[in-house]
């Protein structure tokens, strides 16, 4: 407890930050990383103006440019949303890259190989797809609750050994018979491909299910008896122990939902977009990094992807615009993603505070 | 004949250990004063990048070393100050940095992809490996300097931490920062030093590979080694004399996986380096859970004066 003495102003530190903060803070966060990002643009001798303008052509100037935007949200709302609600439940899920990869390569053996009749090939796709993305999560979550292996480690570690294997099977049992000296797989059969809207290339079928689930897991969260289970268990380890819920089965849950979802991202880019298996950096953009900040954007809250995904999948195409119009590489968007991520947890803190001015006043404070 | 063997597989372990070395070391001094940074793929990708653009600029590797290493250590300065004076997620800012670290690196390396340095590092002269008896020559063939030095690193640093008082105030922000702060230790400076002398370290690994290792800059030319080097943290129980063992465990790991291309895919023994410290840190997990050995107790946790636990 402390006591602070103020003239005209007290200062308030709340637990949970009002509404109003989180969004001032994020539109902060935002604000100063693309101003300290500008500095990206001099290198290549492109005037911060000019090269703000052409991302933003590119993100939402267009209704081609909108929906190019579109279809970069839909794996980054089923990523983030999963890796909300484990996060969420503190378990700090770094894979999602892999487990993309995971069910994109479940997608292509149904499509390609498994001999299914035409009409069953989609839906079994997403399910394998979403089965093997939650298989390849289960590992590390095993090793965090069997052997307590720090769970950033293992799942990063993963991301690179499915990538690996990506390049293995398009390079070899997979590699396609009529695609002469590339290395991708054959094309699905068009009865594997997602109907998309009009003439975009965004998939309705991910997008619905995107939407669908955020809605889905707000009320999982705030409602049902597990997520109640989910949210003790993040927020008070003691408190959950003390109420007798079982941290193990929350972790193996957390895992399975996020990486369960980026596996069914992971077939919606190759079932909607690409129609084939290629290389790792082609089907996901970066999906699965981009997604923590999404849901660290998001405060976890499976809702409030909707909105952070859609800016991230903005960034995306603004990045894409400035790849072909500007020739500045891709992976500025990694710049851009780290620095809203450092100003984002570095106003973390602050957004708290609360200043109410008024009268000189005592003002008591029960921290932590 | 399978000394010679042995020896020669010793010497490419040597080759391509040694940034995993100097960026385990940075790491190990970086978490015995109690922060966790994640961000060493970054900062080895950022000095790996600062190198050799002052290598290549000034025609001296070794100032390109130089810049390596300034450029790691004022880099990591953005997670200290965050995670410390700021009380940010330790975690979630590391992951930041390496995504800002790799992403500056390839953003502006674009334009210096594929240029091979005129003047790099070289391995020891013939004249001067001739000195020495026939095994220890061929342990050394692709040696450099810096390869000896980290070494001499590990051990200085050991002899630091473990025998002296700056050391032991180090490692006691780490253990238990209230104390040190009641004894009059100055927790943040101490933490503000380690940060910045694990960014050292880190870009000095990334420097090893741009300027000495492989003197040609390609983007994701340090390829996950950052994440690596935090794994071998904990298989060398945050202790400096271990991590030589690590880092050339992996360097021949690599190795292997190299030379064995002929018999098996490419991608699945590339696999083998990432799956590895998964198996082991299994091993070392159970041991550390169990023992609570090397685990600095405050790892990962900002110290704020006047909150008690």
């Amino acid at each position: 407890m402390d006591r602070r003495k103020f003239t005209r102003f007290h200062i308030e530190v709340s637990v949970q930050p009002s509404l109003a903060s989180v969004i001032f803070f994020s539109l902060l966060a935002i604000i100063l990383a693309f101003a300290c990002g500008g500095i990206i643009f001099l290198f290549y001798h492109i005037s911060p103006w000019v090269g703000y303008q052409t991302f933003f052509q590119g993100a939402l100037g267009s209704w081609y440019a909108f929906s190019e935007t579109l279809k970069r949200t839909i794996p980054l709302l089923l990523v983030g949303e999963g890796l909300a609600l484990a996060f969420r439940a503190q378990v700090l899920n770094i894979g999602a890259e892999g487990q993309i990869l995971l069910g994109a390569v479940a997608a292509t053996w149904v499509a390609l190989f498994s001999g299914l009749p035409p009409f069953l090939l989609l839906p079994v796709m997403f399910l394998l797809g979403f089965l093997s993305g939650a298989g390849w999560a289960l590992i590390p979550a095993f090793l965090k609750t069997r052997f307590a292996v720090n769970e950033v480690l293992s799942t990063l570690m993963l991301n690179y050994v499915a990538s690996n294997l990506v390049l293995y099977l398009i390079g070899g049992p997979w590699k396609g018979k009529g695609v002469r000296g590339f290395t991708y797989t054959d094309t699905f059969p068009e009865a594997a491909w997602l109907k998309t809207m009009g003439i975009t290339r965004v998939p309705y079928f991910t997008l619905l299910v995107g939407i669908v689930i955020a809605v889905g897991g707000y009320f999982f969260l705030k409602k049902s008896a597990l997520g109640f289970e989910l949210r003790v268990v993040g927020s008070s380890p003691e408190t959950a122990k003390l109420l007798g819920i079982n941290e193990e089965k929350i972790v193996f849950l957390a895992m399975l939902l996020s990486g369960g979802l980026s596996g069914f991202a992971g077939v919606g880019e190759v079932a909607g977009i690409h129609h084939l298996l290629r290389h790792p950096d082609h089907i996901s953009l970066g999906y699965g990094y981009t997604a923590i900040i999404v849901a660290w954007l998001a405060r976890a809250n499976p809702l409030a992807t909707i909105l952070t995904s859609f800016l991230f999948g903005a960034l995306l195409s603004g990045g894409d615009a400035l790849r072909v119009s500007l020739g500045i590489p891709f992976q500025v968007v990694s710049v851009f993603n780290g620095l809203i991520l450092f100003f984002l947890i570095s106003t973390e803190h602050l957004s708290r505070y609360r200043i109410i001015w008024g009268d000189t006043k005592v003002v008591e404070n029960y921290d932590s | 004949m399978i000394l010679e063997l042995i020896l020669g597989t010793l010497n490419r372990a040597l080759a391509y250990g040694t940034p995993l070395l100097l960026a385990t070391l940075g790491e190990i001094c970086v978490e015995r004063a109690g922060v966790l940074n994640l961000g060493v793929e970054g900062m080895m990708m950022l000095g790996a990048f600062s190198s050799f653009v002052v290598a290549y600029v000034t025609s001296n590797p070794w100032l390109g070393i130089l810049g390596g290493a300034i450029a790691g250590g004022l880099f990591s300065l953005i997670h200290a100050f965050s995670s410390i004076t700021l009380r940010a997620n330790q975690t979630v800012s590391g992951l930041a940095l390496t995504m800002l670290g790799t992403g500056i690196a390839e953003t502006l390396g674009r334009n210096w992809e594929g240029k091979v340095l005129s003047s790099p590092i070289k391995p020891f002269s013939e004249d001067f490996l001739s000195l020495f008896p026939p095994g220890v020559r061929t342990l050394f063939r692709d040696s450099n300097l810096l390869v000896v030095g980290s070494i001499i690193l590990a051990l200085v640093l050991w002899f630091f931490l473990f025998k002296t008082k700056p050391g032991l105030s180090l490692r006691s922000c780490g253990e238990n920062p209230a104390a040190c702060d009641a004894l009059g230790i100055n927790v943040w400076k101490v933490r503000y030093m380690a940060v910045f002398g694990g960014g050292v370290m880190a870009g000095l690994g990334g420097a090893y590979i741009a300027v000495a290792y492989r003197p040609a800059w390609s983007s994701g030319m340090t390829q996950g080694m950052g994440w690596l080097a935090v794994a071998l943290t904990i298989f060398s129980f945050w202790n400096p004399l271990y991590a030589p063992l690590g880092a050339y465990l992996f360097g021949a790991l690599f190795h292997l996986a190299f030379r064995l291309q002929v018999f098996v895919a490419p991608e699945i023994l590339n696999s083998l380096p990432y799956l590895f410290p998964v198996v082991a840190l299994v091993f070392v997990s159970r041991l550390a859970f169990r023992k609570k050995i090397g685990v600095p107790g405050s790892l990962g946790k900002p110290y704020e004066r006047g909150e008690w636990e």
